[in-house]
């Protein structure tokens, strides 16, 4: 029990000798990632809201008269779009690997194959 | 690298490579091994949730006609504010991180509880919903949507749940001070598994609650 | 070259400066390198792939004794040796023995002990995690088989088709063990694979690219992938079944409209990958052990490589064609009927690279290598009798008869499990520093083959004279009687040859004390893992080694004189290290990762008798976890890094508090594991590389 720190910012220093560089390392890795700003990430989530006010719109009688289907498929068009601005965006796959991208890619993919192919099998559609 | 012969060559040299090879050892892909791991994880959650979805519709298509289902309990309005929050519970979770990531801890904090409280009423609004829902006559057992439908939501739930145990760690870290920018990937990586529960949940609440039943 | 002092016990490039605290000391870490204690602490990649084997082999026994009580049930008509309730207990889990607590624990002993050591790397990326795996599958191996003696071990086959596995027709608690146990050894599985996929990407020596990779780490990598994806999907499946049986749901419920073909579908979703994952770590070693033994490079590597990729894709797509006769109509039939003949051809290539690997080399018929051309034939009669599953009119006349167990014993036993006794042989040396006796292994091999023929030659017959698979007894006019009275003798060859294998066990152990050391490669071979000592040091390899080809240890050895001829270049004692190095950091033993896993079964046991039960599992896990994050990085004695402060990676003081909080079923620990181990594993061996002059 001999750093418990008691101050925190004291601490930080206590511990990490090479704090200095840290910064640096830091400042440069902003730099090299580009990191949305603050001021994106409200873009990106008015986006957002405004996909969702669509979305529950179509709740509402007004939009019926469209007929089931192309309400699924506008449906599914702004839940897609909503999925592929989250994970671009705040799960930052957009500016990241390529490996990460494939992971996660390969994972959505074969759920979606595997899963559309047993319900098809099913015969669900149009039930 | 053989004229690598003292700590101090071996520490300076890589300062100079960028963040990941400053940050960590280096690997094969720079990509640190928590954050491959992270997303391998939730590659693999992909098949979960897609087994879970898939066998609610399944369940739905083949409700006995009559039986209670999701016209008679669902109540849209409220899951959109729900699912409202649980949305902008993301955005705040990459306020957090940004925040984390210029050194600003107060910010970080205030980020972070929002973030987890957003997460809490979502789940408070998840509970009100299964009470309604179960006075409506709508029980675990009473038929394959119940089933269904519980399930699919409610290991959504236990996931946000965790994630907010997660956050309120951070937050407890932070305090404690022991947090600070070089850890930020730490954060990052919660963060990756809240914006997944988040897009789960996007999922969820289209082919749930919205297509037309 | 090296002392303590060197550069092998720097960690390159990049760690923090930082002695992180040791101010939670009341959590500090086990010490030791020898006893008990050190083996169930232990984060080591090679102990925890030696005890994964080992727990293989006496799951092997188990399973083995299962099986010959079958035979005995079968051996003459009317048997009555076990009742017809017994039966199917020990038919279900004889299935689920074989497959989830042999054959794929028996893969991850050889993922544990040789990823690491054929990428060169000093462990894997999460040793704690590792530890963890292995723990949760003996725990849940463990929790299956005390069904035994808890009212009934699980009696609805071992893919429990709903609502056979139901409370309606499955009354006792057998099949709450089947869907709780396979979940805990689903944990194992997905935590491991998660851990080996980033070991082998992100830690791989200098110059270790991915297309100079040996075949077994490919195959590995590709099966990791598999489990990644497919886990989750027997993971929810086994839910559904548990919450129909415990909670009353109605996922599988008939009356209520369901179809219990959703549980076919998930089944088999993750059962055909299943069957990959069962198979392909056996190609791999084939492909490790018969290049070696013909002293050739392996033909056709890409397409070895290829195949094995396009097998684990294409084996999402055939799922279906298990369930044939289940009425999921024609045009679902057709399509997975061809998509099912499609996945022969890259099987078929890889049978062909062997044959290819073989012709023309200098071939050598050790022990190890018979039981891999063994298993090459044995599989390719395997092979052949399944793709006539693939044609759906002759599939509905073998569904559910002997000829589907003679086809799946002839992949999974002829060449599964006659691959990984091949591996067995060929790495035996390199775990434990004596070969396994050639002669008994020898002797051995041809016992198990031909016991394997006699056994599993007349099910084809069987099955196609029309006798069902399950079938707790036969008339004695059926006429089953003279090839099921084979099968049952053939069955105790079987076991002679087993046991002959564990008797080679023990007789090579006796006479190599005292033997002269065996140095480092045994057999002339060519990956990496035989570049380091026998049995491999802790640290693995004494320096660092920069990879410029493939086979790179063998062409270190050997070159091409003027004429082309191969010549000796260099002795292998001057290529290979001698595993003295000192003072290499490693991660330090822990002793939360067993706590843990010991929480898993107090929760299942908790769901099916009593609450409280689970209330302590989950204090277990939520207390093993929360130490395993607060647990100081590092263990301060430890002379190893003793020296070497300033070096030490820290223990970031951040992450602590965070991984803890994912307790998901789901193993969402992931990334519950300090960075602090992974970058002590993660710093390969230093900044030293090999001086080139070390390279023909």
């Amino acid at each position: 029990m001999t750093q418990t720190p008691s101050v925190p910012t004291e601490a930080a220093e206590d511990v990490q000798p090479a704090d200095a560089e840290t910064e640096d390392v830091a400042a440069e890795h902003d730099a090299e990632h580009e990191h949305p700003s603050d001021r994106q990430y409200v873009k990106v989530a008015l986006i957002l809201g405004a996909l969702t006010a669509l979305e529950v719109a179509t709740y509402f009688e007004s939009v019926h008269h469209l007929g089931d289907a192309a309400l699924y498929a506008l449906l599914v068009v702004l839940m897609v779009l909503k999925f592929i601005y989250v994970v671009a965006w705040f799960m930052h796959l957009k500016f990241d690997s390529v490996i990460l991208r494939r992971i996660f890619v390969a994972g959505i993919v074969l759920a979606l194959g595997v899963y559309l192919v047993m319900l098809t099998a099913f015969r669900i559609w149009g039930a | 690298m053989s004229d690598v012969a003292s700590p101090e060559t071996t520490v300076s040299a890589p300062a100079a490579t960028g963040h990941t090879a400053a940050a960590h050892p280096p690997t094969t892909t720079g990509l640190t091994h928590n954050k491959l791991a992270m997303w391998l994880f939730l590659g693999s959650e992909c098949l979960l949730f897609g087994a879970l979805i898939a066998t609610y519709m399944f369940a739905k298509s083949r409700l006995p006609a009559g039986e209670l289902g999701p016209n008679d309990v669902f109540d849209i309005p409220f899951t959109s504010v729900s699912s409202f929050v649980l949305l902008m519970s993301s955005l705040t979770m990459v306020l957090a991180l940004s925040a984390l990531n210029r050194g600003e801890e107060r910010n970080f904090r205030v980020w972070i509880v929002a973030t987890a409280l957003l997460g809490g009423t979502f789940i408070a609004g998840q509970v009100y919903e299964f009470t309604v829902f179960y006075n409506l006559g709508l029980g675990y057992t009473t038929n394959i949507f119940g089933s269904a439908f519980y399930t699919l939501t409610g290991f959504h739930g236990a996931h946000v749940t965790i994630g907010i145990v997660m956050l309120m760690s951070t937050l407890v870290s932070s305090v404690r001070g022991r947090l600070s920018p070089r850890n930020a990937e730490t954060v990052e990586l919660i963060g990756l598994y809240w914006h997944f529960v988040d897009i789960v949940w996007i999922l969820i609440f289209t082919i749930i609650y919205l297509f037309p039943q | 070259m090296t002392t303590t002092s060197e550069p092998p016990l720097q960690l390159t490039a990049g760690e923090q400066l930082v002695r992180p605290s040791t101010s939670l000391g009341v959590l500090s870490r086990p010490k030791g390198e020898v006893g008990w204690k050190s083996w169930l602490f232990t984060v080591d990649h090679k102990r925890i792939g030696i005890m994964y084997g080992a727990a293989a082999l006496l799951f092997l026994v188990v399973g083995g004794i299962e099986a010959l009580l079958i035979r005995l049930q079968l051996a003459v008509p009317g048997g009555n040796v076990l009742s017809e309730d017994a039966y199917n207990q020990v038919f279900t889990m004889h299935g689920v023995t074989m497959v989830f607590l042999v054959i794929m624990p028996m893969a991850a002993a050889f993922a544990n002990y040789l990823l690491p050591l054929q990428i060169g790397a000093r462990d894997v990326a999460f040793p704690r995690l590792n530890a963890f795996s292995l723990w949760a599958f003996l725990a849940g191996g463990i929790f299956l088989n005390t069904s035994w003696f808890l009212g009934g071990a699980p009696d609805g086959g071992w893919f429990g088709y709903a609502p056979n596995s139901g409370l309606v027709f499955s009354p006792s608690h057998g099949m709450d063990f089947y869907a709780l146990g396979l979940q805990i050894t689903g944990i194992a599985s997905l935590v491991s694979a998660i851990n080996l996929i980033t070991t082998v990407l992100n830690m791989r020596a200098p110059g270790m690219t991915l297309f100079r990779m040996p075949v077994l780490t490919w195959m590995l990598l590709v099966v990791q992938f598999l489990l990644l994806f497919a886990i989750p999907v027997i993971t929810v499946a086994l839910f559904l079944l548990s919450f129909d049986r415990l909670f009353g749901a109605n996922f599988f419920n008939v009356a209520a409209g369901a179809d219990p073909l959703l549980w076919q579908h998930l089944f088999w979703i993750f059962g055909h990958p299943e069957v990959y994952i069962l198979i392909l770590p056996a190609f791999g070693i084939m492909s490790e052990v018969i290049p070696v033994f013909s002293r050739k490079p392996i033909f056709g590597y890409p397409f070895m490589v290829f195949s094995g990729i396009a097998i684990g894709f294409m084996g999402w797509g055939v799922w279906a064609h298990h369930m044939f006769t289940s009425g999921i109509g024609p045009v679902s039939v057709a399509v997975f009927s061809l998509s099912t003949m499609f996945i022969a051809v890259p099987t078929g290539v890889k049978i062909l690279n062997w044959l290819a690997t073989m012709w023309g080399g200098r071939l050598r018929f050790t022990t190890a290598m018979l039981y891999s051309v063994g298993a090459v034939a044995m599989f390719t009669i395997g092979g052949l009798s399944g793709v006539t599953h693939a044609i759906s009119p002759a599939d509905t006349q073998q569904t559910d008869t002997y000829y589907i167990v003679a086809h799946f014993h002839y992949v999974i036993f002829g060449g599964s499990l006659m691959g990984m006794l091949s591996g067995l042989y060929f790495w035996w040396p390199k775990a434990f520093g004596y070969k396994l006796n050639e002669r008994l292994g020898k002797v051995g091999f041809w016992v198990l083959l031909v016991g394997f023929n006699l056994t599993f030659g007349p099910m084809h017959i069987l099955g196609l004279q029309g006798m069902s698979r399950r079938i707790h007894s036969y008339a004695a006019d059926s006429g089953f009687n003279l090839w099921n009275a084979v099968a049952t003798a053939g069955s105790f060859v079987i076991a002679v040859g087993v046991l002959l294998f564990f008797w080679n066990i023990g007789l090579s152990r006796r006479r190599a004390r005292g033997a002269p050391p065996l140095g480092p490669d045994p057999w002339d071979a060519r990956a990496l893992e035989w570049m380091t000592a026998s049995p491999v040091p802790t640290h693995n390899f004494d320096r660092e080694i920069t990879v410029t080809r493939q086979d790179e240890f063998w062409h270190r050895k050997w070159g091409y004189d003027e004429n082309g001829k191969v010549v000796r270049i260099a002795p292998t004692a001057e290529v290979a290290h001698d595993g003295s190095a000192k003072g290499v950091h490693l991660p330090s033993p822990s002793y939360w990762p067993v706590v843990v896993a010991l929480g898993l079964p107090f929760v299942a046991y908790g769901l099916i008798y009593n609450l409280w039960i689970t209330g302590v599992g989950a204090l277990l896990i939520l207390g093993g976890l929360y130490a395993w994050v607060f647990e100081p990085p590092d263990d301060p004695e430890d002379q190893a890094h003793d020296d070497h402060h300033e070096s030490d990676p820290s223990g970031d003081t951040g992450n602590g508090a965070d991984g803890g909080g994912s307790q998901d079923h789901n193993g969402g620990s992931a990334d519950g594991d300090g960075a602090r181990p992974l970058a002590a594993a993660g710093a390969p061996a230093g900044p030293a590389a090999e001086s080139s002059g070390n390279q023909p």
